[in-house]
């Protein structure tokens, strides 16, 4: 990365974010594969606490709760992570687009953006999915609509601010193509508050995406992600068991590691402005 | 003699930043008395501004008093209390800063923001503080005081919220006022009477003053003694005719040089056109910012264009660069058309016209080294081995008077007048015969300014190349200009050789330029008044024709 | 533009994005490819059932008249009858909005004044211990989807210490001491959904408001502390606070329903969720108008908040 970010122990919300992220991403990768196959396979009795056969209990059915948690994080972290990068190259390209072709393309997409965002998110996602069912390509499609006009306006205002930048009128003047510009002059200044952004659609995703399926209405079953199997899970509460606290835990530890590291990259990006100008 | 007012006593300031300690105050030490005017000068990094704040008992957070005392009326303001500092600042010691746009709250009248400080130290009712700030309003030459009262910060201009600040701070009558650069952020035309407002109010109130600019030829006329700083330290001081008629350091004299004599001398020889611009007509949707321009710079010369902020200068070189579409007229360059929009200029058109901006902070792209910069233009119109072009780089850094290993740098490490040499060296990197420069020297310090504009001097001899160089600053067309042409309000009311139009006689709106030109001269602020308001009798601009009745001969009281 | 068109403009932009929520609520089912009864009950339902649903869509009417047959309707108090059991909805629904309501002002009473306080207090003490405590606690608190908070809160207060109860059920019968005391869970919830959002950006506005020249300009008058912070900083940040709180109170909009469900509680949002899974297409109907509404009414009224404050617009030249 062009700038350097440095890391400093003052800065330790940071780099145990860091660590929760690579340790929940590793853990979620290696799959339930890692829960030994005796464990995996043995259904047990609903919820039982935690304990050295199962570490984090078992789950409404009497499975093991941890190996269910690696394969519903594995559905989780893919389909938060599917929205944000899908929801992210869709509103740049728009954006940039409306950026540079300006005029009639640019007020057309503007208020499109505007008057999506004027909606109330969680309630039409509800509308849409009472009428077309809770399918995984339609629960991508209704956040990717809802989370594209945030970085829509975000690459808009990005790529207007750098343009009338007299570095990038340099450029023009020298007679440099768009693909130059945009590669060489804008998007090496634009790469951490657009990282940053990246960050915080992907925690938007996975808040959004856990309480649909808490709701019922996200990853229908029998796959249960994160959300899911808070829902699934809920009576145990009663019971005073803390099964349906542990994927609603696991959500809330990679939204704040995210979030930290998203609230770093912009004061970065911040402190990076306020020094030139 | 009597006591000093303020008395600053072996004053150390440091800085604590990312990279270690600076010290902003390297052992200051000054006394004020009272009714006295002290100038303060000094380029930037130089802590006068410093020096300003710590007399108010104000350190900047960040920074830290390692050593020393400000003393006002005996008690030491850096170890004075809370409370105890709030009973000095507004009525023993007030402040007139910058940018006055920025320093009013934007949700309160200027009245009452005035009115803010005087209740604290007037006793009267409500009544009488009112007519008190509505008749030191109309002294300070702001217009309707009484309506000027309720006005708010964005309804009024820049020259007139400086006065409404010099009237805020003289309101409660405080011992002493500190200026720090009041008329910087103005327009020559508009600083001349707000300077004269100032220097009159302070007379009247009797009050003392520390007066802080960069510009040496303003505190001589304002000041009775002159402090000059550099680097946090004492250059050397004394009455201030003194100093600018008589100074004993080399520093004080090359200030004082600044923008008073040609870089070299003229070639009167003819030269034939380079570019030619006739009838040009632009503007921004219904707004006309240009009308009927018709100008010519010749081969190998500099032709200044001058006006002030408004006049359309700055849009006439974004049109011949193409950056902007003209509605009319024809550009000639090198026998050629010049086409309108930049789309239709050829690879070599653009090579040949190349643009320096006003800052260089934004005109060189802070991820890049200074050598991607400067090689950029070398490959994308040449095409060099690779070899060739580090070599090329290192050639035109000699070029302008840098070392060829910045070329590892970033921008953001370079100093502002290295940076505006990086810019310079990118354009010369095209081997341009036009260089378009947009107020080059205006963000720079003078002494750095005044480099700039010497490189470019020599530049043009050794390589034949031509400028068109957009300035507001009359010293700057005085070192470097062949050609003038003067701007306002979007036409060209004057135009000749520099000698023509510099020399009488002159055009009304040019005069006025010139007289407004400061000067360090005895009288010149009396002078360029008396001129101005003869040359501005029945000119409906409010802002030019307010000035307060002219003073007593006697011009600058030490 | 001046401040009365400038509200005149959002009022107008407010109410065409309600008319684009109508238009989705009711042209949704006429998107939907092929037979949209039969889509939403599935295959294995009897043709009488899928017919009986085309008439509570009113299916067999065009949008437009479906859509002012509604309004008409609605307007004499009629919401239309609920799918699943015949009832009408009018009077569940005038009952459960005023469940929801009351769940939403005691949460904004509890946390606004709150938050609105401690995002002030972390500006002041910026990057001090406080501050960085405030921040990292604000941060936690809005990166927390409302179930988990909702969990953690019952685990600890109503089943090991037993302070609250655990279901929140309320009737119209209880008393106003009953009702906070079962409530209050809920709100705490939601209290730190919203709470943490206004805080964060009240802190922003007044962090950037005191680096303002005016604020040196102001010490350097001999203002006080108390002066600066009330009469200089937070006169200017009056606009921002404001209108984030109205942006706060429309994202309550979202969070209420998951914490609706979080507790049992017989609000709008829980009802409109479960008939999502009864295909009770008017009550959703209903429910998504009313919240629709009132996220559309917020975010304007966050906007000429914005717009009232600024000094420019209210002082024009």
């Amino acid at each position: 990365m062009i700038l350097a970010l440095r890391l400093s122990f003052r800065q330790w919300p940071v780099v145990l974010s860091f660590a929760v992220l690579a340790f929940v991403v590793l853990l979620v990768l290696a799959g339930p594969g890692i829960v030994p196959a005796e464990v995996r396979e043995l259904a047990g009795d609903p919820w039982e606490p935690f304990g050295a056969e199962h570490l984090l209990g078992t789950d409404q059915l009497g499975r093991d709760l941890l190996a269910r948690m690696l394969e519903g994080g594995r559905l989780t972290l893919f389909l938060a992570s599917a929205v944000a990068v899908l929801s992210f190259v869709v509103g740049l390209a728009f954006g940039l687009l409306a950026a540079f072709l300006g005029g009639l393309m640019d007020t057309v997409l503007s208020r499109l953006m505007d008057i999506i965002m004027a909606l109330p998110p969680l309630i039409l996602a509800i509308l849409v999915i009472a009428l077309l069912g809770n399918s995984m390509p339609v629960l991508v499609g209704v956040l990717v609509v809802f989370e594209a006009p945030r970085v829509f306006r975000l690459a808009r205002a990005l790529a207007m601010e750098i343009m009338t930048e007299d570095f990038v009128t340099a450029a023009r003047l020298r007679g440099e193509g768009i693909g130059w510009i945009l590669a060489r002059e804008i998007a090496p200044n634009a790469v951490v508050p657009l990282v940053a952004e990246l960050a915080m659609r992907f925690v938007f995703a996975l808040l959004f995406l856990s309480s649909l399926s808490f709701l019922g209405l996200g990853v229908p079953p029998p796959q249960a992600d994160w959300g899911g199997m808070a829902r699934e899970n809920a009576p145990a509460l009663g019971f005073g068991l803390p099964a349906p606290i542990v994927p609603a835990a696991a959500i809330a530890a990679v939204a704040l590691a995210v979030n930290q590291i998203a609230d770093w990259l912009v004061a970065a990006s911040g402190r990076r402005a306020a020094r030139r100008g | 003699m009597t006591e000093p007012l303020l008395r600053i006593r072996d004053l150390c300031i440091q800085a604590a930043g990312k990279r270690g300690v600076t010290e902003l105050l390297r052992g200051i030490s000054l006394d004020l008395h009272a009714g006295e005017v002290l100038g303060l000068i000094g380029e930037s990094g130089a802590g006068k501004s410093t020096i300003g704040l710590a007399a108010m008992g104000h350190i900047r957070p960040g920074c830290q008093a390692v050593r020393g005392q400000v003393l006002f009326q005996g008690q030491d303001l850096l170890r004075a209390s809370a409370r105890a500092l709030r009973g000095v600042r507004g009525g023993g010691i007030a402040y007139v800063a910058q940018s006055a746009a920025a320093a009013f709250n934007p949700s309160f009248t200027l009245g009452a923001q005035i009115d803010e400080v005087l209740r604290r130290f007037d006793s009267r009712g409500p009544a009488q503080r009112r007519q008190r700030i509505i008749e030191l309003m109309g002294r300070l030459g702001l217009p309707d005081p009484a309506g000027f009262y309720d006005r708010y910060p964005h309804q009024v201009s820049g020259g007139q919220l400086q006065r409404a600040m010099t009237a805020m701070a003289l309101a409660p009558r405080p011992k002493i006022i500190v200026f720090d650069e009041p008329t910087t952020a103005l327009d020559v035309t508009t600083q001349l009477g707000v300077l004269a407002a100032i220097r009159q109010a302070i007379r009247q109130e009797q009050a003392a003053a520390l007066y802080i600019s960069h510009d040496l030829a303003i505190v001589s006329q304002v000041a009775g003694r002159i402090m000059v700083l550099r680097g946090g330290a004492l250059v050397e001081e004394g009455p201030a005719r003194e100093v600018v008629e008589r100074p004993r350091e080399a520093y004080t004299r090359s200030l004082l040089q600044v923008g008073t004599q040609p870089a070299s001398p003229r070639d009167p020889s003819p030269a034939p056109p380079l570019l030619t611009v006739r009838g040009m007509r632009a503007g921004f949707g219904p707004f006309r910012v240009l009308h009927d321009i018709d100008l010519t710079v010749r081969k190998g010369r500099t032709l200044a264009v001058v006006g002030e902020s408004g006049s359309g200068k700055s849009t006439l070189a974004r049109v011949i660069a193409g950056l902007h579409a003209a509605e009319d007229g024809q550009v000639v360059f090198a026998g050629q058309p010049l086409p309108r929009a930049l789309k239709q200029r050829s690879r070599d058109l653009l090579r040949r016209v190349q643009m320096v901006f006003q800052s260089a902070d934004t005109a060189l792209n802070p991820s890049q080294t200074v050598g991607d910069i400067i090689g950029r233009p070398i490959r994308f119109y040449f095409n060099p081995p690779r070899a060739e072009v580090g070599q090329r780089v290192a050639a035109l850094l000699e070029a302008v008077e840098l070392a060829p290993e910045l070329a590892d740098r970033r921008p953001m490490a370079l100093s502002g007048g290295q940076r505006q040499r990086v810019a310079i060296a990118r354009a010369l990197a095209a081997e341009p015969d036009l260089i378009l420069c947009d107020e080059v020297t205006s963000a720079l310090d003078p002494l750095v300014g005044e480099g700039v504009l010497k490189l470019l001097d020599r530049l043009r001899r050794e390589r034949g190349v031509s400028y068109l160089f957009i300035t507001h600053d009359l010293g700057v067309v005085r070192s470097i200009a062949d050609d003038i042409v003067v701007m306002e309000r979007g036409r060209i009311i004057e135009s000749g050789s520099r000698d023509e139009v510099l020399a009488p006689p002159w055009h009304p709106t040019t005069e006025i330029l010139l007289a407004s030109q400061p000067s360090t001269a005895a009288g010149w602020l009396d002078r360029a008044l008396e001129r101005r308001n003869r040359l501005l009798a029945g000119d409906p601009n409010p802002e030019a024709a307010i000035a307060p009745p002219p003073l007593a001969a006697n011009l600058v009281t030490p | 533009m001046t401040l009365s068109r400038l509200i005149a403009r959002r009022t107008i932009e407010g109410i065409a994005t309600l008319a684009v929520i109508a238009v989705l609520l009711f042209g949704g089912v006429e998107l939907i490819p092929g037979d949209p009864a039969r889509t939403i009950l599935g295959q294995s339902v009897t043709e009488e059932a899928v017919r009986n649903l085309r008439v509570a869509l009113r299916l067999d009417q065009p949008v437009h008249e479906r859509f002012l047959s509604w309004v008409e309707a609605a307007a004499q108090g009629d919401l239309g009858t609920s799918i699943l059991n015949g009832r009408p909805v009018a009077p569940d629904f005038a009952w459960r909005a005023k469940n929801t309501l009351f769940l939403a002002g005691y949460a904004a009473a509890m946390s606004i004044p709150l938050s609105i306080m401690l995002g002030l207090l972390a500006a002041l003490y910026r990057d001090r211990l406080l501050d960085r405590a405030i921040s990292l606690g604000s941060l936690a608190t809005i990166s927390f989807p409302e179930f988990f908070v909702g969990y953690v809160l019952l685990t600890v207060f109503a089943l090991n210490l037993g302070w609250f109860p655990v279901l929140s059920s309320v009737t119209p019968e209880m008393g106003l001491a009953e009702r906070l005391s079962r409530c209050f869970l809920p709100a705490v919830t939601l209290s730190c959904l919203i709470g943490a959002y206004v805080l964060r950006i009240t802190r922003a506005a007044v962090v950037s408001i005191l680096s303002r020249p005016y604020i040196e300009m102001a010490e350097l008058k001999g203002a006080s502390r108390t002066a600066i912070v009330l009469r200089h900083a937070l006169v200017n940040a009056v606009g921002p606070i404001a209108n984030v709180v109205a942006l706060a109170l429309a994202y309550m909009v979202v969070g209420i329903v998951v914490t609706e469900v979080v507790f049992t509680y017989p609000g709008l949002g829980q009802w409109m969720v479960d008939s999502v899974a009864k295909h009770d297409m008017n009550v959703i109907l209903v429910c998504g108008l009313a919240f629709g509404a009132t996220y559309v009414g917020l975010n304007v009224l966050a906007d000429i908040a914005a717009a009232l404050a600024s000094p420019r617009l209210r002082h024009p030249r």
